[in-house]
């Protein structure tokens, strides 16, 4: 009987040689005269151990991991395709602590199922929450949504219905669903992770989107440094069109959707809603002022949807299983699950999925394993290049919205970046300068110009020059920046800067806390 | 490489068969890039006219993003990427390495005509950090070993 034997085709996988060990698997089973079935799935999140090749068995499925090319033909001498022990034998995979502890709801399928099959995805709960929208009324499937809790998942964490609610009660013979892909965080990757490992889990959200608001056109603005997610995103659009679950009459309904990807071009502040919809109407990604609010006048002057991919990719489990089921999870006013990322220089990074509520500590060692160097973790950069950096006495903030916003910090996409103790904040902090001068839409004057004169600052700070009077006017700027921006790229540079001279001043050349006034 | 005249009927092709499409520029301009490596500054006429715009409109679009580039790419474009994750785990040591292997700077091409150099903020390779991509390919936890045996690799192969 052919063995079943699966090599993630997700980008992390990749990067790392997933292809190669996936070519060479099949060429000594060809060798050896073993049938084998190999499928690409996604990464179960467990980036240590990528590539990490898993062989369905009787007891379920083992994993082997890290696989080189050079490890394969012993694989097969030990027998692997039946189970066998060898030096990289890792178990059941269902048995991973890491994976035993989370509570994957939005990534329920990926690593599990091959993602570009719709037959796959069916037999993996999938679609069912697009049927129970179908026989809701729009408004009913919009309540769902609002008595979910979810808030948005890709930075301002707005709830979800809410915003839907205001689209669907301005009227219009046209509306739009725009999913936000453009994951420009710096330590986030589970929109990616999304878009590879279960393609139809974002397409199936955006059509329950879709029926809720009485949208019939749709997009995915997708980073063009995704091409990996580009692949999976079309090969699944056409699968669901195919099938009838895009078109102009989704599953017989009579009700039209229809979805289109188009990629950014390596802008960072196009991930600003407004500022994306202008990209997609072809023209400089310039913010714009609010209101009017995208909900009632969007893309080309529509009301629109716009959503973060995690936001619409948990849409589906919510109209499955229903708004309760999903706001119980979670603490306070965050319901839900988020996908947390650890990144950086981290023993155990990837991909956990938890209700809100685990401290940043928990995360850090009893997931991540401390530090990839084996040297103290210093700080935590939390919410991409916009949050704050956390040192050791704010490592028990619960992951919380409100939680992190009452200690001047931010969750934003769930990114966590860790530092170890040869880290420089004072270099952070001029490289956060810096990152706003490079991706300043330029519209205001305290972000285009401040920027750069911030990071000017920063290089006289770090040459240990005039600090009684650089520190005070790096502060006055950054006041500047917090105050007279338009958007968040300016409005939010300060977290990073100030949260590296406040908690890390010895790294400005200062000594005492007394000097930071 | 492609001569003036086959270059402006590629671009006319690109443009007539997206110019339709509602906010047709960025895919024309992918869909040029994509085709001859770079945004010719003679395609913009080209562009300008089938999208009913100004020229200065058009190259106001190229420039406004870090991805669309005006002169033409070496063989093989290298992206390197400059983002804090990748910062925590070395990749300013990697960068120093990378620059003084090729000889070039950021947005400088190989004599040679092999290898660009980007930057790049990102490639959501954060847990395999410090990433970078030569041409389509992705790499994690790229040392400056690993990236000497990688461009010998890619010259092998060219
Ligand atoms: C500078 C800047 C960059 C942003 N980048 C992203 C991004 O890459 N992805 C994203 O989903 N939201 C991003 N946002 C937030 C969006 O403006 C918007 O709030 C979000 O897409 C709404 O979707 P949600 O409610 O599902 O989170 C960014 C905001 C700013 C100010
Ligand atoms: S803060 Fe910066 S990015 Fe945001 S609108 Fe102003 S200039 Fe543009
Ligand atoms: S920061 Fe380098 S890949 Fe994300």
């Amino acid at each position: 009987m052919s063995k079943t034997i699966y090599v993630p085709c997700d980008s992390s996988a990749v990067s790392l040689g997933a292809d190669r060990v996936a070519k060479a698997i099949q060429a000594e089973a060809e060798k050896r005269g073993i049938d084998i079935q190999l499928i690409r799935n996604g990464s179960r999140g467990m980036f240590w151990l990528e590539p990490l090749v898993e062989v369905a068995t009787d007891k379920g499925r083992i994993a082997y991991g890290p696989v080189q090319t050079a490890d394969v033909a012993s694989l097969f001498d030990a027998d692997f395709t039946n189970g066998g022990d060898h030096a990289l034998s890792l178990g059941l995979t269902e048995e991973f602590d890491y994976l035993k502890k989370q509570q994957r709801l939005t990534f329920a399928r990926i690593g599990i199922t091959d993602p570009v099959s719709l037959d796959d995805y069916l037999a993996n709960d999938g679609y069912r929450g697009l049927d129970n929208a179908l026989a809701m009324s729009p408004a009913d499937v919009v309540k769902h949504v609002t008595d979910s809790g979810l808030r948005g998942r890709g930075g301002a964490a707005f709830p979800t219905g809410i915003k839907w609610n205001t689209v669907l009660n301005t009227p219009s013979e046209q509306k739009y669903i725009i999913c936000n892909a453009d994951e420009g965080d710096s330590g986030t990757f589970s929109d990616r992770m999304v878009m590879e490992g279960d393609p139809f889990v974002l397409i199936e959200g955006m059509t329950i989107a879709g029926l809720a608001v009485g949208a019939t056109q749709a997009y995915i603005y997708l980073r063009v440094e995704y091409p990996h997610a580009l692949v999976a995103l079309n090969a699944a659009i056409d699968k669901a069109t195919a099938a009838g679950y895009l078109g102009d009459n989704i599953l017989g309904s009579g009700k039209a959707f229809h979805l289109e990807v188009r990629l950014g071009a390596g802008a960072y502040i196009c991930g600003e809603e407004t500022s994306l919809m202008e990209s997609l109407e072809g023209k400089r990604g310039l913010v714009r002022f609010k209101p009017p609010l995208p909900a009632i006048s969007g893309l080309f002057g529509k009301p629109t949807v716009v959503n973060n991919v995690i936001s619409l990719a948990s849409v589906p489990i919510i109209l499955d299983k229903g708004g309760e089921y999903y706001r119980d999870f979670g603490m306070g006013r965050s319901r839900g699950t988020l996908p947390i990322q650890l990144a950086g220089n981290i023993k155990h990074g990837g991909l956990v999925e938890l209700a809100f509520g685990l401290t940043l500590r928990e995360l850090l060692y009893d997931f991540g394993g401390g530090s990839a160097t084996g040297r103290p973790i210093k700080a935590v950069q939390v919410g991409g290049p916009l949050g704050a950096y956390l040192p050791e006495s704010q490592f028990d903030t619960p992951l919380d919205y409100e939680a992190f916003a009452a200690n001047w910090t931010v969750l934003g996409h769930g990114g966590v970046v860790v530092f170890d103790d040869t880290a420089d904040l004072a270099a952070m902090a001029r490289y956060s300068m810096e990152f706003c001068a490079l991706e300043s839409c330029g519209k205001c004057t305290p972000c285009r110009i401040g920027s750069t004169r911030g990071m000017e600052l920063m290089d006289d700070i770090i040459e240990g020059r005039d600090l009684d009077k650089n520190v005070p006017l790096l502060r006055s700027l950054c006041d500047t920046l917090l105050n007279g921006s338009l958007c968040a790229l300016g409005g939010m540079t300060p977290y990073p800067v100030l949260s590296a001279l406040n908690h890390f001043p010895q790294d400005f050349g200062i000594d005492h806390q007394a000097d930071i006034a | 490489m492609t001569d003036s005249s086959t270059m402006l009927s590629t671009v006319q092709a690109i443009a007539a068969a997206l110019k339709d499409k509602p906010g047709a520029l960025l895919p024309i301009l992918h869909g040029v890039q994509d085709a001859l490596g770079y945004i010719p500054s003679d395609s913009v006429p080209v562009i300008a006219k089938a999208l009913n715009l100004s020229r200065a409109e058009v190259h106001g679009v190229i420039s406004f993003y870090h991805y669309f580039r005006e002169t033409p790419p070496g063989k093989q474009t290298i992206h390197l990427c400059r983002a804090e994750s990748c910062q925590s785990m070395g990749s300013k040591q990697l960068e120093g390495h990378v620059k003084a292997k090729l000889g070039i700077d950021y947005h400088e091409t190989t004599a040679d005509g092999a290898f660009s150099l980007e930057p790049v903020y990102c490639l959501g390779n954060c847990a395999c950090s410090p990433a970078l991509q030569i041409g389509a390919d992705i790499y994690g936890r790229v040392s400056p070993e690993l990236f000497d045996e990688l461009i010998a690799n890619t010259e092998a192969a060219a």
